[in-house]
């Protein structure tokens, strides 16, 4: 096949280009301006390097939000993942409950985030909250603003209830889109209920799922708002994910060397684990082709 | 290996159907006898997949009964009943390989690993996919995935019955012939119970012994190929079957003989009187001779499609159509005559049975 090839098309990518760079580079480029150098104040910038960046490596502190960030996202992401698979099957396919499951699944994920925060916040409550209180009437001592453990099972719950909803939306929209006659081979087939779902629901539900899992991904590595609302980061630093160690270093503590280069490190592993998990679950189920 | 009896076999899709055009399929009650290869033709939407989906448990009829052999099976889902399907448009487990998805219905029940891996590899060599054995499913064309779904289909060697839903519709034309052929084949070799459903009357006529033509949702004419052709018991059946259809001309009767226009002829046995709104004579192409004597026409077109030509004409103010040889003389003055031995008398439609004719 004969390509044309013609130059001039560049210039109507120009806009575009420019509204990236003024929205996302140039602040990008100040950043990384930011985390190799330092600074005493009146504005005297000195070069530092790759200092910054070893001292972010190096601290514990840093480490130990990054794992919590990853022992979050995979916890919830196995429960999204397989819950928000079972509702979707489960799901009318047609009739008077489709929209009404429709609208029902869609709304949590309509509520702003810190919102969703201060709901949970006040759920939890043992003085006033539903759930805390109901808790407390039948004898267990839950208490997430002292127990570290009770802070992640609400903040893994409030995640579970905000965003379950948006994997069940996108597996149902794969699971509608098989035909009628899929399901009738497979009964003439003799095929079990797992091996449907294994070989004909699954495989149909696998581009959708996988950006499904993306999105889950980022969003949850990414989370500030809802444990901002809900436990601060506490108690002690149980639940300080990065985002909100970024904040309490960048604001909390002006230390903008420190922040710029946590930044960069940051959005680093998110474009490699992004990247990773699109580059496996393309390939998954082709390589045999 | 059964016999499959439908007994007064109603299906509406609506939930309280009041009249009879509210059931897809009105009444059938048939037999399809062990071992017989049955084709079920008719048009789109005449309801020969709804007959199949109830034969093969996808769908519970509203009314009636299915038995195979001696067991009501009217109850019993898919699953159990045995069955093989082939459906219109393929369907293949696209993570699995081509060996895996004509393996998959044996393995589903069970059946040892050795007996499956002859069994696959006797189907996968008669559909022609050797070569594509270890291949994901997913990257091949269409009319491979439909090959494999008719392979799926055959797999299987202790069937009740075959079904297929016009299962050649995406092959090629010249593939059809062949894989046709190979069905044939097989069901010589095995005795399957086949029912065939197309609205492709060569596909009908090659495949089975039986064509079973359905109309609107009624079964029209159970024949063989020959009995279709020349005596359709319904307009519909002799328009259907045949290249052009069936010659359908308004007649009148008139004491013994049937007049068409000007024109009467004797038709022997016919009964003085026939209480029908509407009367006609059917005469095939075939049998209309185009010569010199007879019924003057006038010719609208002539149509060459190879071997033959086709004369469209108008006969007393009726459309008619005669087929001739492609090196046949159309006279300057022309005229037709009609075979009395092929003319057929149809009342409201339905074939008037005749003495001495059967």
């Amino acid at each position: 096949m004969n390509k044309t090839w013609n130059n001039k098309a560049w210039f109507m990518v120009l806009p575009v280009l420019a509204l990236v760079a003024f929205s996302a580079v140039i602040p990008l480029m100040t950043v990384v301006n930011y985390s190799v150098q330092d600074t005493f104040g009146n504005n005297v910038f000195f070069w530092a390097g790759t200092e910054w960046f070893q001292e972010i490596l190096d601290s514990d502190r840093f480490w130990a939000a990054m794992g919590r960030n990853l022992a979050f996202s995979a916890i919830i992401l196995c429960i999204e993942v397989s819950l928000g698979i079972f509702i979707a099957l489960n799901m009318p396919r047609k009739g008077w409950g489709v929209p009404v499951c429709l609208v029902l699944m869609a709304l949590p994920l309509l509520i702003p985030f810190n919102v969703v925060g201060t709901i949970w916040q006040v759920f939890g409550r043992i003085d006033i909250g539903l759930l805390g209180r109901t808790l407390a009437e039948l004898g267990i001592a839950y208490n997430y603003v002292n127990n570290p453990v009770h802070a992640w099972v609400t903040i893994i719950l409030m995640d579970v209830w905000h965003w379950t909803s948006l994997v069940v939306l996108l597996c149902y929209a794969g699971l509608v889109s098989i035909p009628d006659a899929y399901y009738q081979a497979a009964k003439i087939d003799g095929a079990s209920r797992w091996a449907v779902f294994r070989y004909i629901q699954l495989p149909k539900m696998h581009r959708v799922l996988l950006i499904a899992i993306l999105l889950r991904f980022m969003d949850s590595f990414m989370i500030y708002t809802e444990p901002f609302v809900l436990t601060g980061g506490g108690p002690g630093n149980t639940t300080t994910f990065m985002s909100i160690d970024l904040v309490k270093l960048a604001i909390g503590e002006f230390n903008l060397g420190e922040a710029a280069a946590m930044s960069i490190v940051y959005f680093l592993i998110i474009l490699l684990m992004s990247w990773v998990f699109y580059t496996v679950m393309t390939n998954y189920g082709t390589e045999k082709r | 290996m059964a016999r499959i009896n439908l007994k007064d076999i109603r299906h509406a899709y609506v939930d309280s159907p009041v009249s009879d055009d509210d059931y897809a399929l009105k009444r059938v009650d048939h037999v399809f006898e062990d071992g017989g290869a049955y084709a079920l033709l008719g048009p789109s939407g005449c309801g020969k997949t709804t007959l199949l989906n109830i034969i093969s448990g996808l769908l519970h009829p509203s009314e009636g009964e299915i038995h195979f052999g001696a067991a009501n099976v009217t109850d019993l889902p898919t699953e159990a009943r045995n069955i093989a399907q082939v459906f219109q448009f393929p369907v293949v487990y696209d993570t699995m390989t081509v060996y895996d998805n004509l393996a998959f219905p044996l393995r589903n029940r069970g059946v040892p690993e050795d007996v499956v891996d002859r069994r696959v590899r006797e189907i996968i060599a008669m559909i022609g996919l050797q070569d594509r054995a270890g291949r994901k499913a997913q990257g091949l064309t269409a009319d491979e995935k439909q090959k494999i779904s008719l392979g799926r289909g055959l797999a299987r060697a202790d069937v009740n019955a075959i079904l297929f839903d016009e299962p050649l519709t995406v092959i090629d034309p010249h593939m059809k012939w062949a894989l046709r052929t190979q069905l044939k084949e097989l069901h010589r070799r095995f005795g399957h119970t086949m029912v065939y459903v197309t609205h492709d009357q060569t596909e009908a006529l090659t495949f089975a012994d039986t064509v079973v033509v359905m109309y609107e949702g009624e079964i029209v004419q159970i024949g063989t190929p020959e009995e279709l052709f020349e005596r359709p018991r319904h307009t519909f059946v002799g328009y259907f079957i045949g290249s052009p259809g069936m010659n359908l001309l308004s007649a009148a009767m008139d004491g013994g003989m049937v007049r068409v226009g000007g024109q009467s002829f004797a038709l022997p046995g016919v009964p003085q009187r026939l209480s029908a709104e509407r009367i006609e004579l059917g005469i095939r192409p075939e049998f209309v001779r185009l010569g010199r004597e007879g019924m003057p026409i006038s010719i609208a077109k002539v149509e060459d499609i190879g071997r033959k030509k086709i004369v469209h004409a108008d006969l007393e103010g009726e459309a008619i159509a005669v087929v001739i040889d492609e090196d046949a003389e159309v006279p300057a003055e022309p005229c037709v005559a009609f075979d009395p031995a092929h003319l057929n008398l149809y009342a409201d439609s339905w074939r008037v049975e005749t003495e001495g004719r059967s």
